[in-house]
């Protein structure tokens, strides 16, 4: 590890970022110098951040620059990239989330995660919730986990007369927010979303950050987003990605630029590249 | 041409440069190739014409309830369809759960260079000959253990593995991946991911390509001439003897020289290519409806 850069102290970090009502007073993750690489080209580097309890953090950054990648690390499905590999630290309330002895299948267990494209099972919209509690031994009153789950997605007045039939004929709104109660149906800690909105309709998008808004009280959650308007409406912190070129000239990777509260970095960054990005002169 | 005559260049209706050769070489490849279609169509038509006109005046109730003719009686054909099904069974049982398992390691953990070497070898013993197959059961169990419906079933499984196997590789390559991110993204282990969610997404291409593998072997006699041929042509259930199959009987019977027997395989040809034939039409329909519930309806 490099002795230039410099260690966060997530503690300290933790304590300043704290709201009135407390919120944010934890460190949920502590990344520190982490590296993630391809078939050994370098696709982020160098990243130290710290996220807070019941927050919700944003990535953004230009198109290539890693937050899908970086996202991916927290729940680590990278592991499942033949090929991709992941250096420096991450802990999860002070626990290596990539120590020896730590199952990745646990790891999500906790660390629930939401994609770009909804997702759901080609199964009924009842079997999509239940489908992880029953594996996972949450055997007891799935009728009820069910239905509160859809509750707190905002999802169980449009589907609860037709919770038998299959989920792909829901609208890709509706989708979308049966695979946020998918997640949260698994009792996680942390929500992870990657665009969740990217391929929704505006009605559908203010539908999901206003379950954001909600479920921020209960969850960490950590999005990524292209819409910096989205980012400003919905994140307590914004962490800004960017693209660097190689110094030697065999390539590019992302580097995170700034982080700080969603407010700074929109009106007042501190670094040049994220002045241009959120005012639009980027590129 | 003149360059001083002077053309409207958004013309569509002159010809220019090849445009007429373009046309004509267009012309006839299509012909050329409805020309193939049609023989191809022809051709089959000409086998089911031929069997259907030669064998359907034999076929009655009788033909399917009554076992081979001892002499000169008129005989059926019951004791190979119950050979034929019980063996065909069997080699169902022992090859489909073997050919899903391969198709579950090349498709869902196998590294790409291990993968692509399990498919080369699925499919250099799916060019095997079945005669071949044949040759080994025979080798390896027939001599000094004597025929048996087992040994039979055995050589067909050997012959379904690489085909339902390929089969099956190949649909659990076509479910996508955000499915399995989807289960893995819950904690859902691996093996339970593959369980519930990826077999489940395919099982209509798994049912399809095993349908397809059976109505393959259904007809294959090679193997079997080695395996289960010197038979009583009694109805019988005893697999730990050779038992009659309905191509090993198609095969002795059009080798006699009678005009019975010869009618016979004619009509017993028939009944095999209606079960290739129906076989085929439940795998087509499996597949249509399956792809539906994929796409939600
Ligand atoms: N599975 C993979 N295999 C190889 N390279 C990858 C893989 N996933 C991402 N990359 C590379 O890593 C870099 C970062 O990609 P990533 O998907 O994390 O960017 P992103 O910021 O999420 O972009 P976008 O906003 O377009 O989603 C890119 O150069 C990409 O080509
Ligand atoms: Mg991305």
């Amino acid at each position: 590890m490099s002795m230039t850069t410099p260690r966060i102290d997530s503690g300290k970090l933790g304590e300043l970022a704290a709201t009135p009502d407390g919120r944010g007073a934890e460190t949920v993750f502590a990344v520190s110098d982490l590296t993630v690489s391809y078939s050994g080209n370098v696709a982020l580097k160098g990243v130290d951040l710290a996220i807070q309890k019941n927050f919700v953090t944003a990535f953004i950054g230009p198109s290539g620059c890693g937050k899908s990648t970086f996202i991916r690390c927290f729940n680590r499905m990278n592991d499942l990239v033949p090929g991709a590999r992941v250096d420096g630290e991450v802990l999860y309330h002070g626990r290596d989330l990539y120590g020896a002895n730590v199952d990745p299948v646990e790891v999500r267990r906790r660390i629930g995660m939401v994609f770009q494209k909804p997702n759901p099972f080609p199964k009924s919209i009842y079997d999509n919730i239940a489908f992880g509690p029953r594996i996972l031994g949450m055997k007891q009153d799935i009728d009820e986990r069910v239905e509160r789950t859809l509750k707190h997605a905002a999802l169980w007045d449009e589907v609860k007369d037709r919770l038998k039939e299959n989920a792909l004929g829901l609208s890709g709104g509706q989708q979308q927010r049966l695979c946020i109660a998918r997640a949260l149906a698994v009792e996680p800690d942390v929500i992870l979303m990657d665009e969740p909105a990217s391929a929704l309709d505006p009605i559908s998008t203010s539908r999901i950050e206003d379950l954001i808004h909600e479920l921020k009280n209960e969850y960490t959650i950590v999005i990524v987003t292209h819409n910096m308007q989205q980012a400003a409406r919905v994140a307590d912190k914004t962490a800004f990605f960017s693209v660097e070129l190689r110094e030697d000239g065999s390539g590019r990777h992302g580097i995170l630029v700034e982080y700080d509260q969603t407010t700074k970095v929109f009106t007042n960054p501190t670094d040049k590249r994220t002045e241009d990005y959120v005012t639009g002169r980027f590129g | 041409m003149s360059s001083a005559q002077i053309t409207d260049p958004y013309d569509i209706t002159a010809s220019s440069n090849n445009l007429g050769r373009r046309r004509r070489i267009q012309k006839l490849v299509s012909f050329v190739a409805i020309l193939s279609a049609a023989l191809a169509v022809a051709l089959l038509a000409l086998v089911l014409g031929t069997v259907l006109f030669k064998g359907l005046s034999q076929i009655d109730t009788a033909f399917f309830t009554k076992p081979a003719a001892l002499f000169g009686e008129k005989g059926g054909i019951a004791d190979a369809l119950i050979g034929s099904a019980l063996i065909v069974g069997m080699a169902m049982i022992m090859a489909v759960p073997i050919a899903i398992l391969v198709a579950i390691y090349i498709a869902e953990y196998a590294g790409p260079k291990a993968a692509s070497f399990f498919r080369v070898m699925l499919d250099v013993l799916n060019g095997v000959p079945a005669i071949i197959v044949g040759i080994f059961i025979y080798g390896l169990l027939v001599v000094g253990k004597g025929q048996s419906a087992i040994y039979g079933a055995m050589a067909l499984a050997i012959l379904m593995i690489p085909m339902v196997a390929r089969a099956t590789q190949e649909i659990l390559e076509l479910v996508p991946r955000h499915l399995r991110e989807a289960s893995l993204a819950l904690g859902v282990p691996r093996w339970r991911t593959v369980y519930s969610i990826v077999l489940p997404t395919a099982i209509g291409g798994i049912l399809t390509g095993v349908v397809i593998a059976v109505a393959r072997v259904a007809g294959e006699t090679a193997p079997l001439l080695f395996t289960s041929s010197i038979t009583q042509n009694q109805i019988s259930f005893d697999i730990h003897n050779a038992l009659p199959t309905l191509p090993v009987r198609i095969f002795t019977l059009s080798e006699s020289p009678s005009p019975d027997d010869q009618a016979a395989a004619w009509a017993a040809a028939l009944v095999l290519i209606a079960f290739v034939l129906v076989m085929n039409i439940v795998a087509k329909v499996i597949a249509n409806r399956k792809r539906r519930s994929l796409e939600g309806g």
